[in-house]
């Protein structure tokens, strides 16, 4: 329909040296002003933003872990409390026991003691009370023999020796 | 003869990039999980593709 | 339902978008028309327009070629142009600087300079008047070349004589069409303007993006920061870190990311059909160019001793089959630059060539403005078609700049990589 050849018009393939010098001015331009003011601030900000956010992140985990530890410490402590109380509880009933295993011995000492302190007395007074039986046995026999030796007997005196001598035995035996 | 040079280079190209997009699909259904790395890979592989078919164009328009 | 809304809105959207563009082109053609009214008065009734212009007929490629083109003024709004600065320079005169509506669209010549189709031209006969000149017009004729080519030729006419045009040189060795004429176009043309646009507000974004993280520091990221954290992080997780590796990737990111968000926004204010966009900067080769062998600077000036040692002498294989491998690995050095620059041209003029022809439908069914049911049908067609194409280069425009972005990663990777000798072998060239 046209006679128009279509290179010789088709003008945007010829390289125009002006066109080429200022694309090249202006994107070197805009390469250099974008780079300085602009991608570097904000590769540098997006990067200390993630450092930024794995630092919290590192942080975070650390408290936790701490945190942990700390529990753990915690249940070390309490046990290591509880066991000082069961310990301390064993100590105390121990010392219950021998206290009161001691005073029991002592107390059962004493008792038995006593009790052969009062054997003693009672032996001590039961002594005294024969001696004082056999005197008054002897002073009883001898009234009693008195009267009947005076009833039959003049002789006093040697009726006296011949009881006394029989006492004697009597304490003797 | 320049024309149907370039009609025939964009042809080729044109079942080429088709082969390439249609393995891309397969690829990510069954991967749909790497489709970043296939899309970029696939997009890589076609501009190729796509060179070779614009130089053999541009040389068919030329040779009027 | 809220899906629903959120459809509607975007289809709306789109719809908005391509009207937009319809108006934009519809007005550059009325004007256009107008133009070649002048042209006709002024030229005793010579036998041509120009370009595509032949007796007031739509052209529909010449319309398109047109609206891709760089050009020395800026269309804002019915016939309303933003005068853009020209820096011209010619070996012959020296520097020659002003407003590109000294030109007065095309009617008067300043220094031999002229304004052809929105783009200043150079007569170099010397016999032609310095200083300001009124001229009646532009015409074309149709050379053949040596090649059987044919070609348009423009000629200025000053006092009914035609003096030829020469277009702004080109550094393409002539394989492209283009060679060295007699001066040398270094204005702030659209495309620079657009670029300068881009980065502008870049710098502003991303100021105000640095700024809050000097002020939420040790805090969480707040409004438009953590908008854009979004992508500075996808762009570091998923294309630098991978592509660069742990050791690397930090050093590259500002260039990185510097590639990417420059490439997004002007492919994006390539879409905009009105006035601070429309530029079809990123697709046009002298851009892509120009990013293409930045970033085959950047890769090679760091290419580690591993890298050299894998382009000459590559280790682990036969002696005869280094032989081939080298020419092929050096070849590869400058393949990858290319392709780069060739996919990222191709992609964006391709889709502003789509979206424009659509919009030409309009034209071409309403028969140059014979038809108007046919223009209402190409409008309804078109209109249709384009919002859905601009949805697509919408698309394109974030593809395009995370591919080059991802590319250029894998092949800074590729240079500054230290590998030991088993793995990374199964990369392609």
């Amino acid at each position: 329909m046209t006679e128009v050849l279509f290179l010789a018009d088709f003008s945007v393939i010829k390289p125009d040296p002006g066109l080429i010098f200022w694309t090249a001015l202006i994107f070197l331009l805009v390469w250099l002003i974008l780079g300085r003011m602009a991608f570097r601030p904000i590769q540098n900000a997006l990067k200390q933003r993630e450092q930024d956010i794995q630092n919290a992140l590192d942080e975070a985990r650390k408290a936790r872990q701490e945190m942990a530890n700390l529990k753990a410490e915690n249940e070390e402590l309490l046990k290591q409390a509880q066991e000082e109380r069961a310990k301390i509880l064993k100590e105390a009933k121990e010392a219950k026991d021998t206290i009161i295993s001691e005073a029991k011995e002592k107390a059962k000492e004493e008792a038995h003691k006593i009790v052969e302190n009062a054997k003693a007395e009672i032996e001590n007074q039961r002594m005294a009370a024969v001696v004082d039986l056999k005197n008054q046995i002897g002073l009883l026999s001898i009234e009693v023999a008195e009267k009947v030796l005076r009833r039959q007997l003049e002789d006093k005196a040697g009726q006296e020796q011949f009881v006394k001598s029989l006492v004697d035995e009597i304490k003797l035996s | 003869m320049g024309a149907i040079g370039a009609g025939i280079a964009a042809l080729g190209a044109g079942v080429g990039i088709g082969l390439i997009g249609s393995r891309a699909m397969d690829a990510i259904a069954r991967q749909p999980e790497a489709v970043g790395d296939i899309r970029n890979n696939m997009i890589l592989t076609a501009a190729l593709v796509e060179g070779a078919a614009l130089f053999a164009i541009v040389v068919g328009l030329l040779q009027g | 339902m809220k899906v629903e809304f959120k459809k509607l809105s975007i289809l709306v959207f789109a719809l908005a978008f391509s009207w937009g563009m319809l108006l934009a082109q519809g007005h550059g053609q009325a004007q256009e028309e107008h133009g070649v009214e002048t042209e006709q008065q002024g030229e005793h009734g010579g036998e041509a327009g120009h370009g595509g212009h032949e007796d007031g007929k739509y052209d529909p490629v010449g319309t398109v070629m047109g609206h891709i083109a760089d050009a020395n003024e800026f269309h804002v709004w019915k016939g309303v142009h933003l005068p853009l600065p020209v820096i011209l320079y010619a070996p012959e005169h020296g520097w020659t600087t002003g407003l590109s509506s000294m030109f007065q669209h095309g009617h008067v010549a300043v220094d031999g300079y002229v304004l052809n189709h929105g783009r200043v031209n150079r007569v170099a006969d010397p016999a032609f008047p310095k200083g300001e000149a009124h001229i009646d017009g532009v015409v074309a004729h149709k050379v053949e070349e040596a090649d059987g080519k044919e070609k348009d030729v423009y000629y200025a006419v000053h006092e009914g004589q035609e003096y030829l045009l020469d277009p702004p040189s080109t550094v393409d060795g002539g394989f492209l069409g283009g060679r060295i004429t007699s001066f040398y176009d270094f204005s702030i043309t659209k495309n620079v303007f657009t670029m300068l646009l881009a980065g502008l507000l870049l710098i502003l974004l991303f100021s105000a993006v640095a700024r809050g993280y000097r002020k939420n520091i040790h805090k969480a990221p707040s409004g438009i920061q953590s908008f854009m954290e979004v992508f500075f992080v996808f762009i570091r997780d998923e294309v630098t870190k991978p592509m660069i590796g742990e050791k690397h990737y930090e050093r590259f990111q500002p260039f990185i990311m510097t590639l990417f968000f420059f490439i997004l926004f002007c492919n994006l204010m390539g879409l905009i059909p009105f006035f601070p966009g429309s530029a079809n900067v990123t697709g046009n080769l002298a851009v892509t160019m120009t990013l293409a062998v930045i970033t085959f600077l950047v890769v090679n000036f760091n290419g580690k001793r591993d890298y050299w040692e894998h382009v000459f002498w590559m280790p682990g294989i036969p002696a005869w089959v280094k032989i081939i491998l080298t020419p092929v690995e050096i070849l590869s050095l400058f393949i990858k630059p290319f392709s780069l620059m060739i996919r990222l041209f191709a992609n964006i003029s391709a889709g502003h060539i789509i979206i424009l022809s659509l919009i030409g439908l309009v034209f071409l069914f309403g028969n140059n403005g014979q038809s108007v049911g046919g223009a209402a049908g190409g409008a309804v067609i078109g209109g249709l078609f384009t919002a859905f194409m601009n949805l697509i280069e919408l698309l394109v425009a974030f593809l395009q700049a995370f591919i080059f972005a991802i590319l250029t990663a894998s092949y800074i990777g590729a240079a500054v990589e230290e590998h030991h000798h088993d793995e990374a072998h199964g990369e392609a060239h």
